[in-house]
């Protein structure tokens, strides 16, 4: 067969350059992590095919000399054969591979948080003040005894009989989730971290091991053991506050995750602990876990390893029976439980399962907690929900939902200049914060970023004081799980019903 | 035809209101015109569409027996639910609640009243072994869902909750509280906000010996009811003070909390306090927020809660509502209003307003009133 010379594929953006206010610094050049613009001589070039839209050029081009807009060359409408579908049969016709792509899926799927309304407090019940009255956000993960266990002392004052269970301990209920070293930089983990210890609250080392400079951090990160194990020690395993066993991911279940050799250098071999080069392919499944008693034995493998003084976190991503799979996971021994929703990042998937496997986290969080509620083993495992939460009116409707906690995985990396452009799997991020490339990290600045993520946690934290405020309680813990202060607008009554909640005016 | 249910298309019932109680540490009896002097002055913090009165100590001669208020809309519902009973208690004695007509009172359901305890072979013996209190509480339960047009609204031993629709005093006169006698009285005015009057829905709201009055509205309420069906109670009325009663029902009956951790569930001292107790207070204080976190009452309230052993009356943790407390001698008196308590006591040796979330507890034999600072050393 001979080969095409040519390519159907079009570029997807132009790279446009004012060359009247172009001063022919070469910032762009230096920043643009695709190779898209070179100089000629007597001008910068732009190579749009190599254009992905993430923003870099234009944000550090002193001059702002260019704007980057969608190409105007037109496919044909139609709106069954869509351009995505058209391209993507160029491509693998091209190519015979699987489509790839970082972040989550691009489809325009119904996002149910948007319709999702909030309670507010008027006359017959007051309002809080969250300006002069506490508001308390701190919240607990970990298994919760169903009663106290109470014996009076000799002066007659009540006691705790026994220990509670191990605690996560949140001054907020967001946690960072689980991005591991090599899908993201290191600066990108040390970001995360710095805010994490700043905010009180957790990041997730995902499933590629503990880098030497994070080890100071061990109090505010979980430590996740997924299907490759890698990086996975004893000492690892007592590093952090919790462990967090992987066993899904909302962008891909069902699949293990894959880093390609050629970004596993030196440092990352050390800390994954596999050869210089190879590639890192996590097993779909975990080849000792077939079967839930097989993951009860691996928590409570875990829990041995570390003296049952650290939580076991189960993830797993939101697919159709999720109420009967995570009630499985608590009766199994998991003192937390992460469900993942079909719209949480990843750092490389096939667009066939990103875009059609599982299911909105919404609803699967719904029927999570009402599962245990019926169950009565809500109180054996906190419930921490994510895939893409996107604002804290997100992470409030979760919360109310039945969520102890909410991840932000993408959120974070937005806060690192990410403009979510989807190719993660390349490596080659301008921002520095999914690629290795050493000239490409170093310019994400840990302390600079670890300050912004602080901020938006912080904001995102007022912004619920505020509505904890309006609806007038003054904790956390009287928001979770309060479906009666939801309401739907636009939904169907089988989607009223899988949520749990009422219709706008009922 | 008169709701004793509520059957109104209202997720939620809620009120704002009027409450007072009087208890006697030394048991001495008094009759109902005192509570109902002092309930009538808050006579604005109802608006006639409920009112209602607890006694403990009315029934001295039946005191080992389980008192059924009942009230039925209809015969037929009538004799259902005495079938029901005949099939699992033995009846004691049954009558009539006597009632006198006032002007004020029109129409009422056919309230009745039984002493009763349960059969030791009752048919659910088959099944499981329940305590004679937990299978009142079932069978409580089962009437006030099941049996269409019947309503248990009170089953504690030696104590009865008398209410109705219509303002407080005219419900005292139409029970005749005046010629009964008992050492404790709570009472309570009605403003319901989003549901006409139902008879069901006066407070008191009771289960077992628990009384319980309520001024407020739980912001919280979601969660609690969630919560609490997590245990299997059944939240048939869609108020709060049904909420307040089966938490307390879970934490002090079921779960054997101590009153006072049990009240400190209800109103939670915030972190910012307990991170600053000694080291044991605080893993107390901080496992019963972790614990029972869902059962905390957000939002406003001021309750009074009567029980065998005493009476507590409490607000939330930020003081939303109004509650005043006085003792004179061997009597303390808790009102919304403090000329409540100077129509019936106009001296007091001690009036005061509780803080937020620090319970007032009186308790029986012994002058014996703690504010929780006393008990838990906050």
């Amino acid at each position: 067969m001979t080969k095409s010379s040519f390519s159907n594929i079009q570029s997807e953006y132009l790279a446009l350059i004012d060359h009247n206010k172009c001063v022919r610094c070469k910032r762009c050049i230096q920043n643009c992590g695709w190779g898209t613009y070179s100089f000629g001589g007597d001008k910068i070039l732009a190579d749009h095919s190599k254009c992905v839209a993430c923003g870099r050029c234009y944000t550090y081009c002193p001059e702002g000399a260019i704007s980057i807009v969608k190409n105007p060359t037109v496919l044909r409408e139609n709106a069954n054969w869509k351009e995505g579908l058209i391209k993507n049969i160029w491509k693998q016709s091209e190519t015979g591979g699987i489509v790839i792509s970082g972040m989550g899926t691009t489809f325009k799927y119904k996002k149910y948080f948007d319709h999702i309304l909030l309670d507010a407090c008027q006359v017959t019940n007051p309002s809080i003040d969250p300006l002069r009255e506490p508001m308390e956000l701190r919240t607990y993960l970990g298994k919760k005894p169903s009663r106290l266990d109470v014996g009076i002392d000799d002066n007659g004052e009540p006691v705790l009989k026994s220990k509670m269970p191990p605690q996560i301990e949140l001054q907020t209920p967001f946690v960072f989730g689980a991005m591991s070293y090599g899908s993201i930089s290191l600066n990108a983990q040390k970001a995360m971290a710095l805010a994490a210890r700043a905010l009180g609250i957790v990041m997730n080392t995902g499933e590629g091991g503990l880098h030497d400079d994070l080890v100071p951090f061990g109090k505010n990160i979980i430590v996740q053991v997924a299907s490759g194990r890698f990086g996975v020690h004893r000492d690892y395993l007592n590093s952090g506050v919790a462990v967090e066993i992987k066993i899904g991911q909302g962008a891909k279940p069902g699949i293990g995750g894959h880093l390609p050799g050629e970004k596993i250098g030196a440092d990352i071999s050390k800390t994954r602990m596999i050869p210089v080069g190879t590639d890192a392919i996590s097993p779909a499944p975990h080849h000792d876990i077939y079967s839930i008693e097989d993951l009860r034995q691996l928590i409570y493998a875990v829990k041995e390893a570390t003296d049952y003084e650290k939580p076991v976190s189960v993830k797993v991503a939101a697919v159709h029976n999720i109420a009967a799979i995570v009630s499985g996971i608590v009766r199994a021994g998991a003192d937390i439980v992460y469900i993942d929703g079909y719209t949480g990042g990843t750092g490389a998937a096939p667009n066939i399962i990103k875009d059609h496997v599982g299911i909105p986290i919404e609803l699967a969080l719904a029927q999570v907690d009402e599962r245990l509620r019926d169950e009565g083993i809500r109180n054996e495992a906190s419930i921490i929900a994510a895939g893409s939460i996107r604002s804290s009116a997100d992470a409030v409707k979760a919360i109310a939902l039945g969520a102890d906690a909410v991840a932000i995985g993408t959120a974070a990396l937005v806060v690192m200049g990410c403009h979510v452009c989807g190719k993660c799997n390349t490596g080659n991020c301008s921002w520095g914060i999914t690629t290795q490339r050493p000239e490409l990290v170093r310019r994400l600045d840990p302390e600079v970023y670890g300050e912004r993520l602080y901020n938006l946690i912080s904001a995102w934290s007022h912004e619920i004081q505020e509505v904890l405020g309006a609806m007038g309680v003054n904790s956390i813990e009287s928001l979770r799980g309060s479906r009666e202060r939801l309401r739907g607008v636009e939904l169907t009554d089988a989607e009223l019903k899988a949520l749990g909640i009422k219709h706008a005016g009922l | 035809m008169l709701k004793i249910k509520n059957k109104f298309n209202a997720e939620r019932d809620i009120s704002g209101c009027g409450l007072c109680g009087i208890i006697n540490t030394k048991k001495i009896k008094t009759n109902g015109s005192d509570i109902k002097k002092c309930i009538s002055v808050e006579h604005d913090r109802g608006n006639g569409l409920g009112g209602g009165f607890a006694v403990y100590g009315n029934y001295p001669d039946y005191a080992e027996l389980y008192a059924f208020h009942i009230m039925y809309d209809n015969l037929s519902a009538k004799s259902d639910v005495e079938e029901y009973i005949k099939n699992n208690f033995i009846i004691e004695k049954e009558e009539p609640i006597p009632t006198f007509k006032t002007s004020k009172i029109y129409d009422h359901p056919y309230l009745h009243r039984y002493f009763i305890k349960p059969k030791s072979d009752r048919p659910d013996k088959l099944f499981r072994e329940l305590g004679d209190d937990d299978f009142v509480v079932n069978s409580v339960m089962l009437i006030n869902q099941n049996y269409d047009g019947a309503y248990v609204f009170s089953s504690g031993k030696n104590m009865g909750a008398f209410k109705g629709v219509g303002y407080p005093e005219d419900i005292a006169d139409f029970y005749k509280l005046e010629e009964i006698e008992g050492y404790m009285w709570t009472a309570h005015n009605r403003f319901p906000t989003n549901t006409p009057g139902w008879w069901g829905g006066a407070h008191p709201f009771t289960l077992l010996d628990w009384s319980i009055v309520h001024n407020g509205e739980i912001s919280s309420y979601g969660i609690n009811k969630r919560y609490l069906e997590m245990y299997k109670y059944n939240l048939a009325l869609k108020t709060d003070t049904e909420a307040i009663t089966y938490i307390l029902d879970l934490l002090i009956r079921r779960h054997k909390l101590p009153i006072s951790l049990a009240l400190t569930v209800l109103a939670s001292p915030f972190y910012q306090k307990i991170d600053k107790m000694d080291s044991e207070k605080k893993e107390l204080l901080t496992a019963l927020r972790q614990i029972y976190g869902s059962a905390l009452l957000n939002g406003p309230f001021a309750i009074v809660f009567g029980h065998s052993n005493g009476m507590v009356a409490m607000n939330d943790r930020i003081k939303l509502r109004p509650l005043v407390a006085a003792t004179m001698g061997c009597f303390t008196y808790v009102a919304s209003e403090e000329a409540a308590i100077r129509a019936v006591c106009p001296s007091p040796d001690m009036i005061w307003s509780p803080k937020a979330g620090e319970p007032v507890i009186v308790e029986f034999e012994e002058k014996n009133i703690h504010q929780k600072g006393g008990l838990l050393g906050l």
